[in-house]
């Protein structure tokens, strides 16, 4: 059988280990290092915690780390609330936020954290999401209408019209759905991705408007909306519960209806 | 030193440094009216701290019962302890209703009422016909109201093709002569350093809540533009103001909104007791935040807390409903559980007062330009610098902030400073020639740091700072416990010089980052508990239980702190703005402030 390896520069090698300096209740963390200024392959280094004297998230034990142990160790954080999207990573094998992700519980007390998959790493667990957020860009993410509001009055909107909304605004681009599809993996330079077409979504169904045609025109082509397979990896990894796959589904529905007329 | 650090020079109208509330709503401002902006951010736009406001922001739309701006005006006077200036209140209680409406014909998605209007609740401090009734007057998106406004900005920034240098640290102002004349600012993504050009540079900094040990700020919260004021020789005003949010998640931090008991929920002690009826029997719990938060203090004081041992205070909102926790309140519902481990229909959410907010910052007028005092004028313009949002003092909050008062003062200052900059800034102007020498300080900072071979870790140093801050700068505070602060943060700072930095490498080295950014944190810590120090009457969020009352003949001043060459803070005063800007409305004299 044919046996496909990493070019022999992308391999994963074992890096340094730092064990604890005491403590009962240790946790190991696996943490993926790679540094572009050195021409060394990408490594592992592995952590001992003692989660006794640390925060109980996978973020607090990632401070820890690089408060206290070894404070090379480079990513991204803010908010600490899940709120921000900055810390999205891979944490045994599923994208999330490492700030509310419990370090507790996890098998053999073992953690391995990547950065977001099939996304070019800048270094550690930073990576390059300009191409992400240039497809966001891509999709026009704001109000469209050509009727002009009264300058001192809102724009209504009925409570059951603002409701289709929910499930959709409180998306917080983490990127941690865009990231697991693989149909994205395959064909992200075309295809929109679950993040992207669920934000499409929110403004398609925005009461308020008026450029629903020009929108789904936009979106029809073999690539930006039809790669998504439903494979749902999005709707299950995202940290925020919600399912960017239905919203694709919506969107094909709205293509097809607007066939049918 | 210029000589090993290439930089690449860019030119444009206006630099707006940062991208939250304040900082977008100026970009896009400015790129409307054709300036060539550019806004550089230390994170992606919609990872700035203002994605965590929940409440609302306020605006007197009147859409719950009837509502004017001259009533927002008085309870903001009367919120601000009579510290704010009237002139920058009435501006913002009045520019309010139309900020609001335009963020609403930008997209943001407010919740709604029956008749299709934006939804308004009630907060802390917010009353109708000066300060009779409740006014339901903050404008909300369930509990993410601070999300939806980010969001919405970032986009219409999009839409406005606006030049964006993201995840760019500034460093430093460049000044000459008293003008500011640009920024330097460092790529993390590829490690080169950047000089802007501009004949405006907008600080929308935010503020420096990661200088204490407990805060709801993000991580990234350092003050950064608060740091380069000090550094170029300008003062910060009101420094000693930090408010503590009565609802911090006890033990991790994390903020509940305020909405929370906007919505009817309440704070009980370890005998189930609302004690919020005791200290401000009309508000009640919604009080305004130093008054709570004082009040708590107290409880936990006197042996009156909750949980083992007796450290905290439980709030209610088991008696809401379902429907009201998941209509208007679902992102604190998941908060809770997720860093509590609290199920908000069954149970009370453990909490405690927590610092939140500085009320001092970058002095400026209404227009957001940054003002200092100069020999008998104490309003006299630092040209091509402006600050706006939780960065400036404007002074629109005085010695403490009303609910729901900040996401407004981010959107109707960033308005105004874009609509200054048209007024004041031709577009295409030229750039005069810098002197050789004008980043030679800045460069040589970051190279000694950048290669920084003590024996103290930055963690280490800022975790002391910290606790200090914690320890001697906190909700009541006493002439001994501050001389006491500073006395600690003087020894603390002067080990700034002592850190190690062990990555030198120029791409995304968060370890320089962070180390930077304490000294920038230290900066403002010093300042924070000096002027503490010297403040010697209670108002607002400073109380001094050595001087417990407000004494408006010596105090209702600014305090202007600034950092001497020798490192020493040095105080001056300006006079509190007792004047509106209009006939429209009265001056409201100060009056013993009651809830």
């Amino acid at each position: 059988m044919a046996e496909f390896r990493l070019p022999k520069n992308s391999r994963v090698k074992k890096g340094k280990h730092y064990p604890a300096k005491g403590g009962s209740n240790l946790t190991t963390f696996k943490v993926y290092r790679w540094s572009p200024d050195d021409g060394e392959n990408p490594r592992t280094d592995t952590y001992e915690v003692d989660m006794d004297n640390c925060g109980p998230m996978v973020l607090d034990a990632l401070i820890k780390i690089k408060d206290e142990i070894d404070s090379t160790v480079t990513f991204r954080r803010s908010c600490r609330e899940g709120i921000c999207g900055s810390c999205a990573m891979n944490i045994n094998g599923t994208n999330t936020l490492a700030c509310t992700t419990s370090a507790k519980g996890f098998k053999g007390k073992e953690v391995a954290i990547y950065p977001l998959p099939h996304m070019e790493v800048i270094k550690d667990l930073v990576p390059d999401l300009s191409h992400f957020y240039a497809q966001y860009a891509s999709i026009k993410p704001w109000m469209q209408t050509d009727s002009v509001p009264l300058p001192d009055k809102e724009r209504l909107q009925s409570i059951e019209d603002r409701e289709k909304l929910d499930g959709l605004y409180e998306c917080i681009l983490c990127a941690c759905c865009q990231t697991s599809c693989p149909s994205y993996w395959w064909n992200g330079d075309r295809y929109l991705g679950p993040a992207v077409l669920l934000q499409s979504y929110r403004w398609l169904a925005d009461s308020r408007d008026e450029y629903t045609g020009e929108r789904l025109e936009d979106l029809e082509d073999p690539f930006k909306v039809y790669r998504c397979h439903t494979i749902m990896n999005c709707a299950n990894t995202c940290p925020k519960g919600l399912n960017p796959g239905k919203a694709i589904g919506e969107i094909k529905k709205m293509i097809a209806e607007r066939h049918a007329l | 030193m210029t000589e090993q650090y290439k930089i690449t020079e860019h030119k444009f109208d206006a630099i707006v440094v940062g991208a939250g509330g304040a900082g977008l709503r100026a970009t896009m401002g400015l790129a409307t009216k054709g300036l060539k902006t550019a806004c550089i951010t230390k994170v992606f736009p919609t990872r700035s701290h203002t994605v965590a406001a929940q409440g609302g922001m306020s605006a007197s739309l009147g859409n719950m019962g009837e509502d004017d701006w001259r009533w927002h005006m008085y309870d903001t006077i009367k919120g601000s302890d009579w510290l704010g200036d009237q002139d920058a209140i009435e501006y913002m209680c009045r520019e309010a209703v139309p900020s609001v409406v335009e963020l609403e014909h930008y997209g943001v998605p407010f919740s709604r009422t029956e008749d299709g209007k934006i939804y308004q609740r009630p907060f802390g401090g917010m009353t109708t016909n000066y300060g009779e009734g409740t006014a339901q007057r903050t404008c909300a998106a369930a509990d993410r109201t601070g999300h939806a406004i980010l969001h919405t900005l970032y986009q219409q920034s999009l839409k406005h093709d606006a030049s964006f240098f993201i995840e760019y640290f500034a460093i430093d102002l460049v000044m000459e002569d008293g003008e500011c004349k640009g920024v330097l600012a460092w790529n993390l993504a590829d490690g080169t350093l950047h000089l802007f050009r501009g004949h405006a540079v907008i600080l929308a900094t935010g503020g420096y809540g990661r200088a204490y040990f407990s805060c709801t700020s993000a991580h990234t919260c350092t003050g950064d533009g608060n740091a380069m004021v000090l550094r170029a020789g300008l003062p910060l005003q009101d420094m000693e103001f930090v408010q503590f949010h009565p609802t911090g998640i006890y033990g991790a931090g994390c903020l509940i909104t305020e909405g929370v008991r906007g919505e009817g929920g309440f704070l009980t002690n370890s005998k189930g007791e609302r004690f919020m009826e005791r200290y401000a029997p009309n508000a009640k719990d919604l009080a305004s935040r130093d008054v709570v938060s004082r009040s708590m203090t107290i409880e936990i004081r006197e042996g009156r807390g909750v949980g083992e041992e007796n450290d905290h205070i439980h709030l209610h909102l088991e008696h809401l409903g379902a429907e009201v926790i998941n209509k208007r309140l679902p992102g604190i519902a998941e908060s809770a559980e997720i860093f509590a481990g609290v199920d908000v229909a069954k149970e009370p959410i453990p909490v405690l007062p927590t610092v939140h907010y500085n009320m001092g910052g970058i002095p400026t007028n209404y227009h957001g330009e940054v003002v200092n005092k100069a020999g008998d004028d104490p309003d006299k313009v630092v040209p091509g610098l402006f600050a706006i949002g939780e960065a400036a003092c404007v002074s629109v909050h005085g010695a403490n902030r009303l609910g729901s008062n900040s996401l407004l003062d981010l959107i109707v200052f960033g308005r105004a400073v874009a609509d200054r900059c048209a007024e004041v800034i031709k577009p295409g102007q030229s750039h005069s020639e810098l002197p050789k020498d004008a980043l030679d300080a800045s460069l040589a900072n970051l190279d000694a740091t950048r290669y920084a071979q003590g024996d103290i870790k930055t963690a280490d140093l800022r975790l002391e700072m910290q606790k200090i801050m914690q320890n001697n700068a906190a909700v009541f505070r006493t002439g001994e416990v501050l001389q006491e602060g500073c006395e600690k943060i003087t020894a603390t700072a002067a080990k700034i010089g002592q850190v190690n930095v062990s990555d030198t490498s120029m791409v995304w080295n968060t370890d320089l980052v962070e180390t930077l950014e304490l000294q920038n944190l230290m900066l403002q810590a010093k300042v924070t508990m000096f002027s503490a120090e010297n403040r010697k009457e209670s108002r607002g969020a400073h109380a001094r239980e050595d001087f417990p009352d407000r004494n408006d003949d010596e105090w209702m001043k600014h305090t202007l702190a600034y950092i001497d060459d020798s490192g020493q803070v040095a105080f001056d005063y300006r006079p509190v703005h007792m004047y509106t800007l209009t006939d429209e409305c009265e001056v409201i004299p100060p009056k013993q402030r009651v809830y």
